[in-house]
């Protein structure tokens, strides 16, 4: 399972989503390789994704996509993103 | 690793109009340390200005950033404590308290040392630490938690 973390520019908020996207799965004990975007190459790193993590401001920057698009108000709680990543794959 | 944080780049209790101030001061401390030139602080406000207020990952809590380009000297990182709240217009996280500056002189190293963040911030408590902290000895011990190993 491929897994995508959005942000603007690609080098700030994408990096805690994803590091915190991989705590949260192994404690889900799930596997899934998860990778940070910029939302201007999001179409090209996420076409074989099952999930794109976005914040709340970049969901429309996102387009067309067949990928669940899961939505992080608090990157750093591990519990939310738990919960929405098992509701996502689980 | 995270990028070096000095203690010229933490500023406590300051005041900011707006969250452009807000940013602006986080920019301000980045140029302190020599980890940006002072035309960082634009360049992070539009990032803000582009694609919306994002920056604001927790409650209270802003990661301003840009990308590398000719004003990132260095990768570093800057504390900002506001003594009033301001709002970000973030959905959830506003009001902001504690800024963040991020300088990255490229957009790969950045990615590892910025996940050290996740050791701070996973503890709940840590940015209400942050906030009331009232010397830059207090910010940095506890920015010191994300530089332990993940």
């Amino acid at each position: 399972m491929k897994i995508v973390a959005i942000c603007g520019v690609g080098v700030g908020t994408s990096a805690i989503l994803k590091v915190n996207a991989e705590r949260a799965l192994a404690r889900l004990g799930l596997e899934a390789d998860v990778t940070a975007s910029d939302a201007a190459n999001v179409q090209v790193a996420a076409e074989d994704a099952q999930v794109i993590l976005s914040s709340p401001e970049l969901v429309s920057r996102i387009g067309k996509t067949f990928a669940d698009v899961v939505v992080i108000e608090n990157y750093f709680d591990l519990d939310e993103i738990a919960e929405k990543l098992q509701k996502a794959i689980g | 690793m995270l990028p070096p944080l000095p203690e010229t780049a933490i500023t406590i209790g300051a005041q900011a109009d707006d969250w452009r101030g807000a940013v602006r001061l986080a920019g301000d401390a980045l140029a302190r340390s020599g980890a940006a030139t002072p035309a960082f602080a634009e360049e992070m406000i539009r990032v803000i200005e582009e694609f919306g207020p994002y920056v604001v990952i927790a409650p209270g809590l802003a990661l301003a950033h840009a990308r590398p380009g000719p004003e990132t000297l260095a990768d570093g990182l800057s504390v900002v404590t506001l003594a009033t709240p301001v709002a970000f217009g973030h959905a959830h996280n506003d009001p902001v308290s504690v800024v963040l500056g991020l300088s990255a002189t490229n957009s790969d190293g950045h990615i590892a040392g910025v996940a050290g963040l996740a050791n701070i911030f996973n503890d709940e408590g840590a940015i209400s630490r942050l906030a009331a902290a009232t010397s830059t000895d207090e910010v940095l011990a506890i920015m010191k938690q994300g530089e332990r190993q993940s």
